[in-house]
C-alpha cells in the first residue's frame, strides 16, 4: 500500500452496508476502533455461509477465500478467512484453536516442578522464557524471589538471551523463506543449530527443556561453557553482516516489506500489542529496561525502536535485537559469579543426588518433592517478562496445595494476532504472507 | 481524582470507592460488577491505558478464599490486568461474577485488544460478555458442548494401562 | 534383483555391464523409497525439529526428501509433527484423503503417537485414531537423528515391500477402509462424543 494512491476508495457491499476504506490519516480514533470491531464481527458460521457466494468475481463482487490451517507459510496452524476484491484484501479474520492443547487445564493437575514442562511447550521457540516467567511467579508466591542465588539469576539471563537470539534467527529464517529468499532458511537454521547445540550441552535437550525451575535452574553449567559461547558469539557478527547484505541490501526485499502492514502507535496500544510490533511503531517499551526483572538493570543494552510501524521495521528490530542480545551475553560472560545454581531451601529444591545415599532426610525430601510436590501458600500473582514476541505473563492462583489452582499465561502472540486484520486491510494478498511473518506468531502460545 | 495511598502494610485501601489490597507488591482492586466499566474508564483516564490481560477463574472449589472486606465471593472471577506505561505500574482488577447470572459488560469499545480474551473466557468458562461484536467460541470447535476450564468439567483423561501392572 | 542389487550395494562400481535387469516391482519400490516427498503437516514443536532436519546440518535431501510439498496431491509421506487437537482432526483426515496412493504416514513425536503428555479433552490421543500410521517416532520432540531414523525405517519398509503387503492384509489398520480404487469425497467422521 506504499506506492499505491491512498485516496483510492474500495467499497464492498456486505451485510453491514457499504464499507469504505479511507486512508489512515483521515481516520479518527473512534472510527478506527469501530473499524477493528467491524472486521471481526462475523461468526464462523456466517462466514461459511457467505463463502458459497463466490464464483465469478464481478465488478462489485468480493470473494471469500480460506487460507490454512495447513499451508506452506511455516507459522503453524493459523487459519485466515480473507475477503478479497481482486487482489486487495478487504477483511481478514484469523481463526485459531487448531492447536488448543488444554495446557491451562493440564497445568492444574501437574505439580509446580512439573509445571515448567507444560508451560515450556506453549511458545516452543523461546522455551526458556516460558519457564522463566512461570518460575518467577511461583517464587513470588513462595516468597523466595529475593533469595535466588546470584549464579542462578545470571544463568537464567544467559539462557534467556541466547533463546532470544535463537528465536530471532528462526524469525529471519522463516521470514526469508516466506518472502522467497529460501536460502535464508538454511542460513538461519545453521546459526540456530549452534545455539541449540549449546542448549543440548547445558540442559540435555534442544527444545522444551524444563530447565529453569522454581528455586533456580536444574543443573550447573558444564565445563568449557565459556568457550562454547565465545565460539558462537565470534562467528555470528560476520554472518549477520552477510545476511544483512543478502536481505536488507536487496531492493526486492525492501519493496516487499516497506510500507506493508503499517500500524500506528495508538492502534498498537489500543490492541494491547507488545514486543517488536509495538516498538516498530515508535513506542520504546521493553520490560527488560522499563520494569526490569532479574538483573537486567545492571546491564547495558539498547532498546531498538522503529519509526514507520511497517514490516520492514519489525524485521530490522528483530535483526538488531540479535546484536543487542550478543552484547548482553558478553556482559553476562564477564559477570557470571560462582555459587549455587539453585536455592538451598530444602522444601523447594531436591537435594543433590549424592546426599540421598547418606541421609535419610535427604531421601525423604527428594521423594516428597518429586512425588507430591512442594506446597505453595495461598495467593495469586501475575509476573511478566519480555519474551522475543512481547510481554509474556503468568497468572497463578494457588490454593495452598502442591498443584496450582489456576494457571493462566498471557501469551503475546494471542494478542498480537488481533493486529492481523488491521494490518492486512487494504493490502494485497501477496502481502498477507509477509504480514503474518512479520508479526511472528507462535501458534502454540496462541492456542495453548 | 485518584486517592491512592501507597502504604507498605497490607491494609485495605480505597480507590474510586472500591476495595483495594496488595498482592506481592501489586495493587489489586475489587470492583463490583455494576461499576466495572466506569472504574476501568477512570483508570484509563488516569494513565492505565493498556489492557494487558483479561482472564477468568472458577472458584468452585475455593469458595472461602480471601477477598477484600465488603466483597462477597462468587463462583467466577474475571481478572483484568492494566498497565501504565508512563508510570511503569500495573494494577489488577478482580470482578466477582455469580454463577446464576454469568454476564459482564464488554471492554471492547474501550480496549479493542480484549476482543480475543473475552471470546476465550466465554469459550472456557461460559461467561457472556454483553456488547461484544463476535461472541463465539475461539479455541474449541464451534459446536462444542461445555466450558472446559470450569472445575466441574472433566479433564477428559483416558486411563493408561500398563501391561505389567497388577490389575 | 540380480544386477540391480550390485548397483544398489556398490553404486557405479557394481555395474559390470552397461545394462541391468531386475523385476519391475523391485525397481519401483526402490525408486519410491529414494524419492519420497513429504507433505508439510507441522503443527507444533515437532515441526520445528522437522524443519531442522530439513535444514543443512541434518540434511534430509540426501535421503531423497528434497522438498516438502505443500499440496497433499504431490506428496508421498505425511509426517504428522505435533499435537493434533479436536479442531484439527477433520483437517488432518481431509489432507490425508487428498494424498495420492501410495502414501505413508510417520507419526512424529509422542503427541502424535499417543497424545503425549497431554492426556486431556483437547488432544486426540494418538493420530492413529484418524489415519493409519506406518512408523512412530517417539521423543518430545524427537531429535533430528530420531526423525531420520524413522524416515529411513520407512524407506526400508517401502523398499522391502513390507508395507504394501501388510496394508492389504490388515485392511489399512486403524479400523479404516482403504479403497485403492477411488477416493472421491472426504470421509466424514465424528470426532469426540461430547
Amino acid at each position: 500500500m506504499s506506492i499505491v494512491d491512498k485516496q483510492k476508495i474500495v467499497s464492498a457491499n456486505t451485510d453491514e452496508g457499504p464499507q469504505e476504506l479511507r486512508s489512515r490519516s483521515d481516520l479518527t480514533v473512534s472510527a478506527v476502533l469501530r473499524d477493528v470491531g467491524a472486521v471481526l464481527r462475523m461468526s464462523e458460521s456466517e462466514v461459511a455461509a457467505m463463502a458459497e457466494v463466490s464464483g465469478d468475481v464481478g465488478e462489485d463482487q468480493t470473494m471469500i477465500i480460506n487460507m490454512g490451517p495447513q499451508h506452506p507459510s511455516t507459522h503453524g496452524v493459523l487459519r485466515l478467512m480473507l475477503e478479497l476484491q481482486g487482489e486487495t484484501v478487504l477483511r481478514c479474520k484469523p481463526i485459531i484453536g487448531y492447536l488448543h492443547t488444554g495446557m491451562e487445564k493440564t497445568g492444574e493437575s501437574l505439580t509446580y516442578m512439573q509445571g515448567g514442562s507444560n508451560v515450556t511447550r506453549m511458545d516452543y521457540l523461546s522455551c526458556f522464557n516460558n519457564e522463566l516467567v512461570f518460575s518467577m511467579a511461583v517464587e513470588k508466591l513462595l516468597g523466595i524471589d529475593g533469595d535466588i542465588p546470584e549464579r542462578a539469576v545470571w544463568m537464567r539471563m544467559l539462557l534467556s538471551e541466547l533463546n532470544r537470539m535463537s528465536s530471532h534467527l528462526m524469525f529471519l529464517a522463516t521470514n526469508g523463506m516466506d518472502l522467497g529468499a529460501v536460502s535464508m532458511m538454511l542460513y538461519g537454521w545453521r546459526e540456530r543449530e549452534e545455539v541449540l547445540r549449546f542448549f543440548q550441552k547445558v540442559t540435555g535437550l534442544r527444545m522444551n527443556h524444563n530447565f529453569i525451575r522454581p528455586g533456580g535452574v536444574a543443573a550447573d553449567l558444564p565445563a568449557g561453557w565459556r568457550d562454547d559461547i565465545l565460539e558462537i558469539l565470534e562467528s555470528l557478527p560476520s554472518r549477520l553482516e552477510e545476511y544483512d547484505i543478502l536481505m536488507t541490501g536487496q531492493p526486492i526485499w525492501r519493496q516487499r516489506l516497506q510500507g506493508v502492514g503499517v500500524i500506528t502507535a495508538h492502534e498498537a496500544l489500543a490492541l494491547g500489542l507488545t514486543g517488536p510490533i509495538l516498538r516498530s511503531t515508535g513506542v520504546a517499551w521493553d520490560l527488560r529496561r522499563d520494569m526490569p526483572y532479574l538483573h537486567y538493570d545492571q546491564l547495558e543494552f539498547d532498546v531498538i525502536v522503529g519509526s514507520y510501524g511497517d514490516s520492514y521495521d519489525r524485521y530490522s528490530i528483530r535483526f538488531n535485537e540479535i546484536r543487542e542480545s550478543m552484547r548482553i551475553v558478553y556482559q553476562i560472560l564477564e559477570a557470571m559469579p560462582q555459587g549455587d545454581y539453585r536455592i538451598q531451601n530444602k522444601k523447594v529444591t531436591p537435594p543433590p543426588r549424592a546426599r540421598i545415599d547418606e541421609s535419610m532426610e535427604a531421601l525423604i525430601h527428594h521423594f516428597k518433592i518429586f512425588t507430591e510436590g512442594f506446597k505453595v501458600p495461598e495467593g495469586e500473582v501475575y509476573t511478566a517478562i519480555e519474551s522475543p514476541r512481547g510481554e509474556i505473563g503468568c497468572y497463578i492462583v494457588s490454593d495452598g496445595s502442591a498443584k496450582p489452582y489456576r494457571i493462566h499465561v498471557r501469551a503475546p502472540s494471542f494478542v498480537n494476532i488481533q493486529a492481523l486484520p488491521h494490518m492486512m486491510r487494504g493490502g494485497l494478498i501477496a502481502d498477507a504472507v509477509a504480514i503474518i511473518s512479520s508479526v511472528d506468531p507462535v501458534l502454540g502460545e496462541v492456542d495453548r | 481524582m485518584s486517592e491512592v495511598e501507597t502504604s507498605v502494610e497490607q491494609t485495605v485501601q480505597q480507590l474510586y470507592g472500591c476495595a483495594m489490597s496488595q498482592a506481592f507488591g501489586q495493587d489489586v482492586l475489587f470492583v463490583p460488577r455494576d461499576r466495572y466499566v466506569e472504574v476501568i474508564k477512570s483508570l484509563f483516564n488516569d494513565g492505565f491505558d493498556v489492557c494487558i490481560d483479561l482472564t477468568g477463574v472458577d472458584y468452585l472449589e475455593l469458595p472461602h478464599r480471601k477477598v477484600a472486606e465488603g466483597v462477597t465471593a462468587e463462583r467466577f472471577e474475571v481478572v483484568v490486568g492494566l498497565l501504565s506505561m508512563t508510570s511503569h505500574r500495573r494494577i489488577r482488577i478482580r470482578v466477582q461474577i455469580p454463577e446464576a447470572d454469568a454476564v459482564l459488560p464488554t471492554l471492547f469499545y474501550l480496549h479493542p485488544g480484549t476482543e480475543a480474551h473475552e471470546r476465550e473466557i466465554f469459550d472456557m468458562f461460559g461467561i457472556v460478555f454483553e456488547g461484544h461484536p463476535d461472541p463465539t467460541r475461539i479455541l474449541m470447535p464451534e459446536d462444542w458442548d461445555g466450558h472446559p476450564l470450569r472445575k466441574d468439567y472433566d479433564r477428559g483423561e483416558i486411563p493408561v494401562q500398563f501391561k505389567g501392572a497388577p490389575s | 534383483m540380480g544386477l540391480a542389487r550390485d548397483v544398489l550395494d556398490d553404486g557405479l562400481g557394481g555395474m559390470h555391464h552397461n545394462f541391468m535387469t531386475g523385476r519391475i516391482e523391485d525397481l519401483v519400490k526402490w525408486s519410491r523409497s529414494r524419492s519420497s516427498w513429504g507433505a508439510t503437516f507441522g503443527l507444533a514443536c515437532c515441526a520445528i525439529e522437522m524443519m531442522g532436519t530439513g535444514a543443512s546440518h541434518y540434511d534430509l535431501s540426501r535421503f531423497g526428501m528434497e522438498v516438502f510439498r505443500a499440496s497433499p496431491r504431490q506428496a508421498d509421506i505425511m509426517i504428522v509433527a505435533g499435537r493434533v487437537s479436536q479442531k484439527m482432526a477433520p483437517v488432518l483426515r481431509q489432507v490425508y484423503d487428498q494424498m495420492m496412493e501410495p502414501k505413508w504416514v510417520i507419526s512424529m513425536g509422542v503427541c502424535a503417537s499417543t497424545g503425549g503428555m497431554f492426556n486431556n479433552y483437547a488432544i486426540v490421543q494418538g493420530v492413529d485414531q484418524i489415519v493409519p500410521v506406518d512408523v512412530y517416532a517417539p521423543g518430545c520432540p524427537p531429535t533430528p537423528e530420531t526423525l531420520i531414523h524413522a524416515i529411513e525405517t520407512l524407506h526400508q519398509l517401502i523398499e522391502d515391500g513390507e508395507i504394501m503387503r501388510r496394508r492389504v492384509v490388515n485392511n489399512g489398520g486403524a479400523k479404516v477402509e482403504l479403497s485403492l480404487t477411488n477416493i472421491a469425497a472426504p470421509v466424514t467422521i465424528a470426532i469426540g462424543t461430547k
